[in-house]
């Protein structure tokens, strides 16, 4: 019986993109469908009645939420190719930690980048670029977080790298001036159709964070 | 021969569900006990990062974040399985984790530096995610199901420091009346022979945090 797969998700959300990066690795065939935030899907409602929110992935009629749970579940499931975590206990510990890490870190620190003003934003800033430093120490002189093939961090982290163009003109800084070697990692990513497939246009997300600040009345 | 330190705290939810999957794995461990406003250069070294305790210590090799502490646990000791094999179920435990810790967590900072009206509303959020545990557990001995799970662990900290922080600052839990399935949980999870031998008395925690409220600490937003 050939597997349904279903992706609930919304265009600019980073936690969506992830998710499908990780099925774009593995060569999964999905269909994805475009849920709009004003108006949820009655199928969002019933696969996430406690949250509501996307992204969900709908197997077989089964429901998985939260973006690194659905991950792992996918690497889990299709397990014959492309692992997105090691194969030993310490190594996926250490995974698991520094994509606890970016995805705690980077959305709390964007958000005030985009949101607040003055000292605020600063902290905002201040936090962004210190976590993006201790990514990169991190990193070394790997490829990829996961070491030769894209891991459980590199997927965590790479669809922020969409929203930079948006953090770096609402917070007047470079990411690339600050920290060269994640914006070198991100190319190479980039050279991964999984990758390019997966990712949104910055241009289009600062587009939409206008949006979002005209919306809210934000500057 | 294996070498396993937890540095930790008798007080720390974050540390006990460390310590309830150990002596449920029937794990031996060397416990180092940390302050949690003089911590350890050893802490410190360990989880540069974060500075925050628990921290598991393997062989020299330091996993931090009590989650990630907790499926470490689970892969490298295989015996007393806490998380199911199948990867739905597998997925559901870690999304109820996952809830119960983000909901949870305010509950601390609540107790002690909110009042009034301002209580009430900030309350509402946790009252709201008890009455979906008490939902959830219905008609279960456990969440972990018949057998006690990584959820269950997590959880524990509603079954012994939502009780504490509620006679401390009267938050009117209501535990019993209000999510009746999630205390008959309560009731299963506390006779648990590894999670009763390994827990303050009651007493004894409130003595604690009477203490810290008294110098006003912060309490800690995670661990």
């Amino acid at each position: 019986m050939a597997d349904e797969v279903i992706l609930l998700g919304f265009w600019p959300s980073p936690f969506g993109m992830r998710t499908r990066v990780a099925l774009a690795e593995k060569g999964v065939v999905y269909e994805y469908k475009e849920e709009d935030l004003q108006d949820k899907s009655p199928l969002l409602l019933k696969s996430n009645p406690i949250h509501k929110e996307i992204p969900v992935l709908n197997h077989n009629g089964k429901p998985i939420c939260e973006s690194l749970i659905i991950v792992q579940y996918i690497d889990e499931v299709w397990n014959d190719k492309s692992p997105l975590l090691p194969k030993y206990s310490y190594e996926r510990a250490h995974a698991r930690f520094w994509a606890d890490f970016a995805d705690k870190k980077i959305s709390d620190y964007g958000s005030r980048i985009l949101w607040k003003k003055g000292e605020e934003q600063e902290e905002g800033k201040k936090g962004f670029l210190d976590c993006l430093k201790l990514l990169e120490g991190e990193l070394g002189e790997k490829p990829y977080f996961g070491g030769e093939s894209l891991g459980l961090v590199d997927v965590a982290f790479l669809p922020f790298s969409c929203w930079f163009y948006s953090f770096e003109t609402c917070g007047n800084f470079s990411v690339e001036k600050e920290c060269p070697k994640i914006i070198a990692w991100v190319e190479r990513c980039k050279e991964k159709e999984s990758v390019s497939k997966s990712l949104q246009d910055p241009q289009k997300i600062y587009e939409y964070v206008a949006v979002l600040k005209k919306r809210f009345g934000v500057e | 021969m294996e070498e396993l330190k937890l540095f930790g705290s008798f007080i720390s939810p974050f540390s006990r569900r460390v310590e309830w999957a150990l002596k449920l794995k029937g794990i031996e461990y060397e416990f180092i006990g940390e302050d949690i406003i003089n911590k350890s250069p050893s802490l410190l070294k360990y989880n540069p990062v974060h500075k925050k305790y628990p921290v598991l210590l393997h062989n020299g090799k330091p996993i931090v974040v009590s989650l990630v502490i907790l499926e470490y646990i689970e892969e490298t000791w295989k015996e007393n399985p806490l998380l199911p094999d199948d990867p739905h179920e597998k997925a559901m435990a870690r999304f109820w984790a996952k809830f119960i810790d983000e909901k949870s967590l305010a509950l601390g900072r609540i107790a002690f530096f909110s009042q009034g009206e301002e209580r009430e509303k900030a309350l509402e959020p946790t009252w709201e995610a008890l009455k979906t545990l008490d939902e959830e557990i219905r008609g279960k001995k456990f969440f972990g199901g018949e057998n006690i799970g990584l959820v269950d662990l997590v959880a524990g900290v509603i079954a012994y420091w939502f009780p504490v922080f509620d006679e401390i600052a009267d938050l009117n839990l209501l535990f019993e009346q209000k999510f009746p399935s999630l205390y008959a949980w309560r009731e299963n999870f506390i006779n648990v022979p590894a999670i009763k031998e390994n827990i303050l008395p009651q007493d004894q925690m409130l003595a604690i945090y009477r203490e810290r409220q008294k110098k006003l600490l912060q309490i800690p937003t995670n661990e």
